[in-house]
């Protein structure tokens, strides 16, 4: 019951920033560029463990998929902060994503063969979800620069496809 | 003699012209690019033999794969690829890590 509250912190975070922010606690450009850079790390982290736990093939071409994408994405944001001169700011959105991916990657280490098949797919559509989510309403919206937005926004058609594909596994695995 | 060479020449203009004619014009080379996990425009008008060159603008690493595999060219982050089209009709197209990517090609 624990592990399952502790799954869904992440996402939890994310759903709460996607709720419609009054300006004054609209985050700022550093801000949302490390939002965005920690949700990209915690899911190539999350692949690699799904690459070092699962058998199942349409698992592992997944999550190679999610490690691939999210590290090409990721040195995207890094080169664009380099160039804007942008040092990313760690914020309280950040860190509540990060314990929460910690705590299901322990609860996901403990589980084995379709059980964890099931829950790692099963958080990335929930995860997926959570971060499109901020991404459209918060995250978008709130970035002024404009090369950061536009980065954001190939994001979230990316993730889109992620979440879509995700679906489509955890339909598979049912 | 004069007249012989003249009707020879006219026969040699006459095959020109018709190694010119439409019905069997060289084949062509077009280019689509993807961007921002999207496939440019397509060609119209392509023909049996006519050569795309897929063009990866993105950091991402794509396919341009038909639905019925008769090509299925990889796209590393920023390359290039040649497809030639063998087989005339409509081919519908994916990116094969990110099915949503789509698009079709009429191939006469």
């Amino acid at each position: 019951m624990f592990s399952k509250t502790s799954m869904l912190g992440g996402a939890a975070a994310l759903l709460v920033l996607a709720a419609p922010a009054a300006a004054a606690d609209a985050p700022t450009d550093p801000q949302i560029a490390h939002i965005a850079y920690t949700a990209g790390s915690l899911d190539v982290a999350a692949g690699k463990q799904a690459l070092a736990h699962s058998k199942n093939p349409a698992v592992r071409s997944f999550a190679e998929i999610m490690v691939r994408d999210h590290n090409a994405v990721n040195e995207q944001a890094l080169a664009l902060v380099k160039k804007l001169k942008v040092t990313p700011q760690d914020n309280a959105i950040s860190k509540s994503l990060t314990d929460g991916a910690n705590a299901t990657m322990q609860r996901l280490s403990k589980l084995k063969g379709a059980a964890y098949d099931r829950a790692y797919v099963d958080n990335e559509v929930a995860f997926h979800k959570a971060v499109n989510s901020a991404l459209e309403s918060t995250l978008i919206p709130n970035a002024s620069n404009g090369e950061l937005k536009s980065l954001l926004e190939t994001g979230l058609t990316l993730f889109r496809e992620h979440q879509a594909h995700a679906e489509q596994v955890a339909k598979e695995l049912k | 003699m004069h007249l012989r060479r003249c009707a020879l020449f006219a026969a040699g203009v006459g095959a020109l012209l018709l190694a010119a004619s439409p019905a069997t014009a060289a084949p062509s080379t077009y280019t689509v690019v993807i961007d921002k996990m999207k496939f440019g425009p397509v060609p119209a008008n392509l023909r049996k033999g006519d050569t795309i060159i897929w063009v990866n603008r993105d950091v991402l690493r794509h396919t341009a794969t038909a639905s019925d595999r008769s090509f299925d060219a990889d796209l590393p982050a920023g390359a290039k690829a040649r497809t030639v089209l063998k087989k005339s009709g409509a081919i519908p197209f994916i990116c094969r890590y990110h099915p949503g990517m789509r698009g079709k090609l009429q191939v006469k």
